[in-house]
């Protein structure tokens, strides 16, 4: 077989596997479990093979004409595009899907509706996975639209809680606000390059010969940004993602962690030529990535709920990754999603098993817990990994790709960087080293508050399923040394060094030193009020799929605490560190209440509005238009009273008027 | 002899006819005047038949081919009338308004099987 069949048959092997799981669901249970990981497994192993046999060497390049569009030179086409970025994120996403499969089938292993689950996760990687390989926007787009939609499903799975079923239709919302203006954007960048393959496009961007250029470049990049802060959760697009996590907890890993929210940096990073024409977009970029990092840092500081403290964390990183795309360093860019995709991924997963051993998502009722780390032992130890990773600690991975983004960004601030403003560069750095101090801070304080609690003993919910702790395991090797490999990498990417430098390494590493004491000395003044004041609505079920405890976590959170966000908990450190900010914080500095106030509202008057004006003003003119001819109609039944002899009688006096009338024309005329 | 004679002689008939349709109550007499200004109509087709001194004698032919369909006609038309003696017990035609627009949702038309019931008992 040839590399192209083995890269066509990737995305195609979990598509037909969803199919098959959809129509095979019901009928045959037994096969849903191989149906869901064999097809998934093995587009990864095809992955990993093309991703060692093409990394290095020239993209690899094939497309056939899928459909014309009234323009012949500009046809829509199926191609493929593989080069280091697409191989490697490829990659990513081929392994994250295999562990959240196999997790999958421990975590919702007796539930009802497994089947189209897992059906809807194969589909999902399938189009990420055609996402990374088009090199067609039209193409790209269709997996785009495609991972919109099975999200949408997948953070629905628990619709039976009223959370849920908001949070999936607020993602399929928002980020469908951002597709809007990214589908103009397309057709215009198509339209100006002539052409809708990605290649092509950067091609003509790239040589003065071609006779192509943008008109209006700095138009076309706001809008893809549009769509690219959608997907990717940057602001102010980014409220979806924290309420996503209503979902199950494998979806969160898979698609609010490592792979969907990548593909709109993964977009920009194929797209970068673009973007890098405007100094303006390239500007909002660092300024969108930086209002992003902080404000999701400082969130996550206040979450109660350990999956949204995980969500912000997610924005931030995604905003690290946008911030390195904004100094145009695409190489540091990925580097970033594919560690950050492994040591997420792995928290989301260790987070599931933590909920299921604590029977809460709740730090504060975690922070109650004696011995949860010995409870759950893999989940504590992987954990530990990911959130040093997470915190940018040497030699973990996080650590390098991390410096790699602070680099760039030094290297732009210094005016190194051709064709990127000193102030993208100047922006990406400082809030850059301002969020390494938060985001170590955040993770201090939730391994401290998870693991570290501690009045009474953790309820002992039995041993985790072995497929659950495994794959923590499996992915808590790249997050440990994924990094090492910054030396390699270059090749795969553009050629940009991805080595640490020294400057921003020590300033990074010791102000993430700095965020981690300052935690742990709050903690430590704090954790004595914990003992005070006992909290907690502890969901068990021992026997039951580790779903069923989520499930009742998440309803339970409102009701038990007030709040889905953040918890009355005065042994919280981030109560201290935050001050005053905390409530806001906890609300996501009120963007919900913003967007209520500037667009539901609005858009709910304007549904009333519509809706008096069909049923008051436009009904009113068609009974109208009824009335008259019923009164008419009522009159004229008046005659009819069933006497056949007042029938006759009007019929002849009738024929008698038109007979004299008739005579008497006749007359008129003859006379005439 | 003057065509006058058989002309007005037609007239009356129909006259008596149409009164008779129009004012009888009785089904049967409205039948008969119906008969009756068929039977003017024939009086003057004889009449101008022989007037016009026509060759083929259209007017007489015509005559006979409606007093068949007339002896037709008013067998089914007393058969019809017998029934509806015999079911509603009365042959008023003032009275058969079954097929009248109703004046309101409560003014429904008589229920015909429970009159057609009782108007059985009575001839029985």
């Amino acid at each position: 077989m040839t590399t192209t069949t083995l890269a066509v048959l990737v995305p195609l092997l979990p598509f037909l596997g969803a199919v098959a799981g959809l129509l095979l669901g019901r009928r045959a249970p037994g096969f849903v479990r191989p149906l869901a990981v064999l097809p998934t497994l093995l587009a990864t192993c095809l992955a990993g093979v093309i991703a060692f046999q093409h990394g290095e060497s020239d993209p690899l390049k094939a497309a056939t004409e899928l459909t014309p569009t009234g323009n012949a030179a500009l046809p829509v086409e199926l191609a493929l595009h593989i080069d280091g970025f697409a191989a490697l994120v490829l990659l990513l996403v081929g392994v994250v899907a295999c562990c959240v499969q196999l997790y999958s089938t421990g975590y919702l292993r007796e539930d009802r509706r497994y089947s189209s689950y897992a059906a809807l996760v194969s589909l999902f990687t399938s189009a990420m996975f055609l996402v990374v390989y088009s090199d067609d926007l039209i193409v790209l787009l269709v997996g785009w639209e495609i991972m919109g939609i099975c999200s949408y499903f997948l953070v629905g799975h628990y619709w039976e809680t009223r959370a849920a079923r908001d949070a999936s239709l607020k993602a399929f919302l928002v980020t469908k606000l951002g597709d809007v203006p990214f589908l103009i954007g397309i057709l215009a960048l198509a339209s100006e390059m002539g052409s809708f393959r990605i290649s092509t496009i950067t091609a003509r961007l790239g040589s003065s010969l071609s006779g192509f250029h943008l008109d209006n470049p700095t138009l076309i990049a706001l809008l893809l940004l549009a769509g690219v802060a959608g997907k990717s959760a940057l602001f102010p697009l980014h409220t979806w993602l924290p309420d996503a996590m209503a979902g199950p907890t494998p979806v969160s890993a898979l698609i609010h962690a490592a792979t969907m929210v990548a593909a709109g940096i993964y977009f920009v990073a194929r797209l970068l030529p673009v973007f890098a024409a405007s100094a303006a977009a390239l500007t909002v970029l660092a300024l969108m990535a930086a209002v992003t990092m902080v404000g999701s840092a400082l969130a996550a500081l206040a979450q109660d709920d350990i999956k949204r403290v995980l969500a912000y964390s997610t924005i931030g990183q995604l905003a690290y990754m946008a911030g390195a795309l904004a100094v145009a360093d695409r190489g540091a860019a990925v580097f970033h999603l594919v560690s950050h995709g492994a040591f997420k991924a792995l928290l989301f997963l260790g987070a599931g098993v933590l909920i299921h051993a604590a029977g809460t998502n709740s730090l504060a009722a975690m922070s109650r817990m004696r011995g949860l780390a010995q409870r759950a032992p893999d989940a504590y130890w992987t954990m530990t990994i990911a959130l040093l990773a997470l915190a940018a600690i040497p030699p973990f991975a996080g650590f390098f790709s991390k410096e790699a983004v602070l680099g760039a960004a030094e290297h732009a601030a210094l005016g190194d960087a051709h064709g990127v403003p000193v102030g993208a560069g100047w922006t990406v750095l400082i809030s850059g080293l301002a969020t390494a101090l938060l985001t170590a801070a955040y993770a201090a304080r939730l391994w401290l508050r998870a693991f570290h609690g501690g009045t009474q003993d953790a309820p002992d919910h039995g041993r985790e399923p072995a497929v659950m702790t495994t794959v923590l395991w499996v992915l808590a090797l790249p997050s440990l040394a994924f990094g090492i490999l910054y030396g390699v990498l270059p090749d795969w990417f553009d050629g940009h060094s991805l080595t640490p430098t020294l400057i921003t390494s020590v300033l990074a590493t010791g102000l993430a030193g700095v965020g981690g004491i300052m935690t742990y000395a709050t903690w430590r003044h704090t954790t004595v009020f914990a003992a005070r004041v006992p909290l907690g609505a502890v969901a068990a079920h021992p026997e039951r799929d580790p779903a069923v405890s989520e499930v009742e976590a998440i309803v339970s959170h409102e009701p038990a605490y007030g709040d889905r966000a953040g918890a009355p908990d005065p042994a919280d450190p981030g109560r201290l560190l935050l001050g005053p900010l905390y409530r806001h914080a906890a609300q996501g500095f009120h963007l919900d209440a913003v967007y209520t106030a500037l667009v539901v509202r609005p858009v709910q008057a304007a549904a009333r509005l519509v809706r008096f004006l069909d049923r008051t003003v436009v009904d009113t003119y068609v009974r109208g238009a009824g009335l008259g001819p019923r009164l008419l109609g009522s009159a004229v039944r008046r005659a009819q009273t069933g006497n056949a002899q007042t029938y006759l009688g009007a019929l002849l006096a009738g024929s008698l008027v038109l007979a004299v009338a008739a005579v008497l024309v006749a007359a008129g005329t003859g006379g005439a | 002899m003057h065509l006058a004679y058989p002309a007005v002689l037609a007239v009356l008939l129909f006259c008596v006819g149409i009164y008779g349709v129009l004012a009888r109550r009785n089904a049967i007499l409205v039948l008969i005047s119906v008969e009756l200004m068929l039977n003017a109509v024939n009086l003057n087709l004889v009449a101008f038949d022989v007037w016009l001194r026509d060759t083929l004698h259209t007017g007489q032919a015509l005559t006979l081919f409606i007093i068949a369909v007339a002896a037709a006609e008013i067998g089914i038309g007393l058969a019809i009338v017998l029934l509806v003696h015999r079911n509603r017990g009365t042959a008023d035609i003032d009275r058969l308004r079954d097929l009248r627009e109703p004046e309101g949702p409560d003014d429904e038309p008589e229920a015909p099987a429970e009159q057609g019931h009782s108007a059985g008992r009575q001839t029985a």
